[in-house]
């Protein structure tokens, strides 16, 4: 069997990328797949943890998570539809009214 | 009936707020009724009081009236009561008296006054103060009147406050009495520490038991109730307020600055007689002080040229006599002269006051004169107190001042009755050097557009009847050298009686070497006025010639002795400089700038601090992850 | 054997997580996500979880990348046409905070995973675990009530997306 600090680093290494994503993209899209790619690593950790322990509650956990993705992927994209209606770019640096 | 007492200062007081907010509103009329009024009632009252005591028999005369206490706090225990007893009778004779007599006068005086009502009032208000201070039976309450008297007299003082004189001559009167009420009120805590009671007959009857004679605390308690004395009864060093406090209206002058307020030191020095008689070095200081204010006050009186520049320096040098008497331990014969000084002095100011009132408003000496026919019942009653003063015998002004140089010699020691007689000269040649030059010689004032007219009822009546005091009033009296009782002596002997046996043993002089003091006394009188009389009436070029002669002396005396000036110079200026200094160093830079400066500390934080507000959203994404990071590390290091 | 199938997996995962992020074409971008996604469920079947793999298939990549894919092409985005970036401080930060969770992560592992014990698991034992009977009886039983409300949670995320992107009410 694969030893469990393996599927650790490897969900830490993709978090990681996740994280990086988030803050160096200036398209409001690719920042949510990098959101999505976060999530995942999470999902990946605590699979890894329900198989270790025998227990399925880290896999219903999972399944949660995977809606909530869901959920809010679509509630951030029709955000996003609604910014580019009056702004006409995706480009988060342009959404700046919050400036002192 | 005693318990009747409080009424005394109460109708004044009752005065003082009707006056004081009706007054203005109901017209002149009632004020002239409630003012003088309430005064009136308080001397009914106060006679009948006195009647009342006289006829108790002489070693009960002492009542304690309690009102309400006042003060509960630890071991201090202060009451809302009155002591009457006769130094108290005699005191609140003297104050309700005079001052009926000088309230009616004010009505004919002040009446063109737009701030009748006020004046009133605040006269009232003052009677009110002065009735406390001397019928109370402890020192706090007495403190209470004392600074009662003081407000009242600045508020007199600076009454015609549009004129700068008259208001600054009002805050000098008031910062140097507090000066001396300082000493007053440190001389009371001691008191209460000594003693544990402010009471007076506490006091005093535990005061031969817990203090030594000539112990430092006594020492101490009596010097610093004498420079509340000082300051009160303007002796030196705090005299200076009383010259210029003559800027008041003069009936005012006449209550407060004669009769009545500076009275109060010499009050209260017979009233503590016993911690005096206690602290030998006390009475020494105080008879010193009394006799060369006296004749240091006299000697600047000879040259003024304002009418009542020379009353008030006359008052402040017979004050010296007062305490030139208590000094030596004859406490009674202080307030002998005490009363005798209220009744000629306050007949020379309202005389004053009418000859000013007559010339419209001029005190100038040297622009008055042969107002002898102008004025006759002025003329009378002036040359009437001006005998008193002079010690002319018959009149009372004689008895009370030979009493006290008398006592002087006998209990005292030649070289203070010496400068006594000398005093005494000089008062006799400067009050009637004013006499003359007031009713005498050719009119110095334009006598086409002025016309002085005789006084009205209002103010001639209190003159004559204070004139009629004037003469008559020394009879009670008299020595037992001149074959008479003197039965003021005897009526005030209970109370001074506690403090006979701790005086020592005193020399007794037979009646001749009285006679012969007496004497001289008189012959000394007699030169003043043939002097007054020779420069100012029949040769005033002689005069002219020894002024141009002794010129810097008389400039010296003609400058008060450049005291003001120089208490200006070592007191005043630097006080005001370090007053500046506190406010535009310390308050208007460090304060105002610490105040300030917090605020412009606050905005300029939130200058800097709104940068993390960049609106970027990918800045607030670093931040969270930093935060997660940092979290995270903490955890780790457990 | 399946160490070997683990890290070809995990090579996958990883390139095409970094491709995502330097895509200029957003489309491009979704499409390594997908890539990504299936990676993942292949690290799930690896773990044993069948179900869990295959719902990712449906729902991950057949579902939430599909909206993903309508977006880019609604709002007709091309290739990035977004200019030079002018922050450089993120991006240093960025990397720099990346390394640094790294490094966390690496030393959590470490130090928690030697305080455990964790006996040994057996494939069968895993598959066991992650079937669809097993999370189906602990999904209607210990986690009925989440269950339920995440229910109500995507009725409310489908009316609120609604409501946000109708251009009129």
């Amino acid at each position: 069997m694969v030893p469990l600090a393996y599927y650790l680093i490897l969900s830490g290494i993709l978090f990681a990328i996740g994280v990086i994503g988030v803050l160096i993209s200036r398209n409001a899209i690719v920042i949510f797949m990098a959101i999505e790619v976060m999530l995942n690593a999470v999902s990946l950790t605590l699979v890894a943890f329900s198989q270790q322990m025998g227990s399925p509650s880290g896999q219903v956990f999972v399944f949660l998570v995977m809606t909530i993705a869901a959920a809010e992927a679509a509630v951030g994209l029709a955000i996003i539809i609604v910014i580019f209606r009056s702004k006409e770019s995706v480009n988060v640096d342009e959404v700046n009214l919050m400036k002192w | 009936m005693f318990d009747y007492i409080i009424l005394i200062p109460l109708f004044p007081l009752i005065g003082f707020l009707l006056n004081g907010l009706l007054g203005k509103r109901l017209g002149k009329s009632f004020v002239s009724w409630v003012g003088p009024g309430s005064v009136g009632f308080s001397l009914a009252l106060a006679l009948k009081l006195f009647l009342d005591l006289l006829a108790l028999p002489a070693d009960q005369r002492v009542i304690e009236s309690t009102v309400f206490p006042w003060i509960i706090s630890g071991d201090l225990q202060v009451n809302i009561a009155f002591l009457l007893d006769p130094l108290s009778a005699v005191m609140m004779l003297i104050v309700c008296g005079v001052g009926f007599l000088i309230h009616v006068y004010s009505i004919g005086y002040m009446h063109e006054d737009p701030g009748y009502a006020r004046y009133f009032s605040y006269l009232n208000l003052f009677e009110f103060s002065m009735l406390v201070l001397v019928l109370a039976n402890n020192f706090l309450l007495m403190f209470l009147g004392w600074e009662g008297v003081g407000l009242c007299s600045y508020l007199l003082i600076g009454f015609w406050f549009e004129k700068k004189s008259a208001v600054d001559a009002g805050k000098k009167a008031f910062v140097v009495n507090r000066i001396g009420d300082f000493g007053f009120l440190l001389g009371m805590i001691l008191i209460f520490i000594t003693f544990g009671s402010l009471n007076y007959l506490e006091v005093f009857e535990t005061a031969p038991v817990l203090l030594e004679v000539g112990s430092g605390l006594a020492v101490a308690i009596t010097l610093l109730l004498f420079t509340g004395a000082a300051g009160k009864s303007a002796q030196i060093p705090l005299y200076v307020w009383l010259p210029d406090a003559m800027e008041g209206p003069t009936p005012v002058s006449a209550l407060i600055h004669a009769a009545t307020m500076v009275t109060a030191g010499v009050y209260m020095v017979a009233r503590c007689h016993v911690l005096y008689l206690l602290a030998p070095v006390s009475l020494a200081t105080v008879a010193a002080i009394g006799a060369i204010t006296a004749i240091f006050a006299a000697s600047i009186g000879l040259v003024q040229n304002d009418i009542k520049r020379v009353l008030a320096y006359s008052t402040i040098s017979q004050l010296g006599y007062m305490f030139l008497a208590c000094g030596v331990g004859a406490f009674a014969a202080g307030i002998f002269h005490l009363m005798t000084h209220a009744f000629f002095k306050a007949l020379l100011f309202l005389g004053a006051g009418a000859v000013i009132h007559a010339l419209a408003g001029e005190q100038d000496l040297r622009k008055m004169g042969g107002l002898k026919n102008y004025l006759p019942v002025t003329f009378v009653t002036f040359l009437i107190a001006t005998l008193a003063i002079s010690g002319v015998p018959l009149f009372s002004g004689f008895f009370s001042k030979d009493e006290i140089l008398w006592k002087a010699f006998s209990q005292g020691n030649l070289f203070l009755w010496l400068i006594g007689i000398i005093t005494a000269g000089l008062t006799a040649f400067y009050m009637f050097r004013l006499f003359f030059l007031t009713f005498y010689g050719q009119p110095r004032f334009d006598s086409h557009h002025t016309h002085p007219h005789e006084a009205s009822k209002s103010m001639a009546i209190p003159l004559i009847i204070l004139a009629v005091l004037s003469a008559l009033g020394g009879y009670i009296g008299l020595p037992e050298s001149l074959a008479g009782k003197n039965i003021f002596e005897e009526f005030l002997a209970p109370v001074f009686e506690a403090g006979t046996h701790l005086k020592t043993a005193v020399h007794t002089y037979s009646h001749s070497t009285e006679y012969t003091s007496m004497v001289l006394s008189i012959a000394v009188a007699f030169i003043g006025i043939m002097a007054a009389f020779r420069f100012y009436l029949k040769n005033p070029a002689a005069a002219e010639k020894i002024k141009t002669k002794f010129a810097t002396t008389h400039r010296l005396l003609l400058n008060k002795y450049y005291v003001d000036e120089l208490y200006d110079r070592i007191f005043v200026k630097p006080f005001i400089n370090l007053a500046l200094y506190f406010w535009e160093f310390i308050d208007v830079q460090i304060v105002d700038g610490l105040a300030n400066g917090s605020a412009d500390f606050v905005a300029w934080c939130s200058k800097v601090f709104r940068k993390v507000q960049t609106g970027y959203i990918r800045n607030y994404a670093l931040s969270l992850t930093l935060g997660v990071i940092l979290i995270l590390t903490y955890i780790l290091s457990r | 054997m399946s160490t070997i199938f683990f890290f070809i997996l995990a090579a996958v995962s990883v390139i095409s997580a970094i491709l995502i992020i330097a895509q200029r074409n957003p489309v491009a971008s979704a499409l390594y996500l997908i890539v990504t996604l299936c990676s993942q469920a292949m690290l799930y079947l690896l773990l044993g979880a069948s179900f869990l793999a295959v719902i990712q298939i449906i729902v991950y990549a057949g579902a939430i990348m599909v909206l993903f894919l309508f977006v880019i092409m609604l709002l007709n985005l091309r290739r990035d046409e977004f200019g030079p970036d002018k922050k450089k401080t993120q991006r240093v930060l960025a990397f720099t905070l990346g390394a640094v969770w790294l490094i966390q992560v690496v030393a959590i592992t470490k130090f928690g995973l030697s305080k455990m014990n964790f006996s040994p698991v057996t494939p069968e034992a895993a598959l066991e675990t992650g079937s669809v009977q097993s999370i189906g009886k602990s999904l209607f039983t210990e986690y009925l009530y989440p269950f339920e409300i995440t229910s109500i949670l995507l009725l409310v995320a489908i009316l609120g997306s609604i409501v946000l992107a109708k251009k009129k009410i």
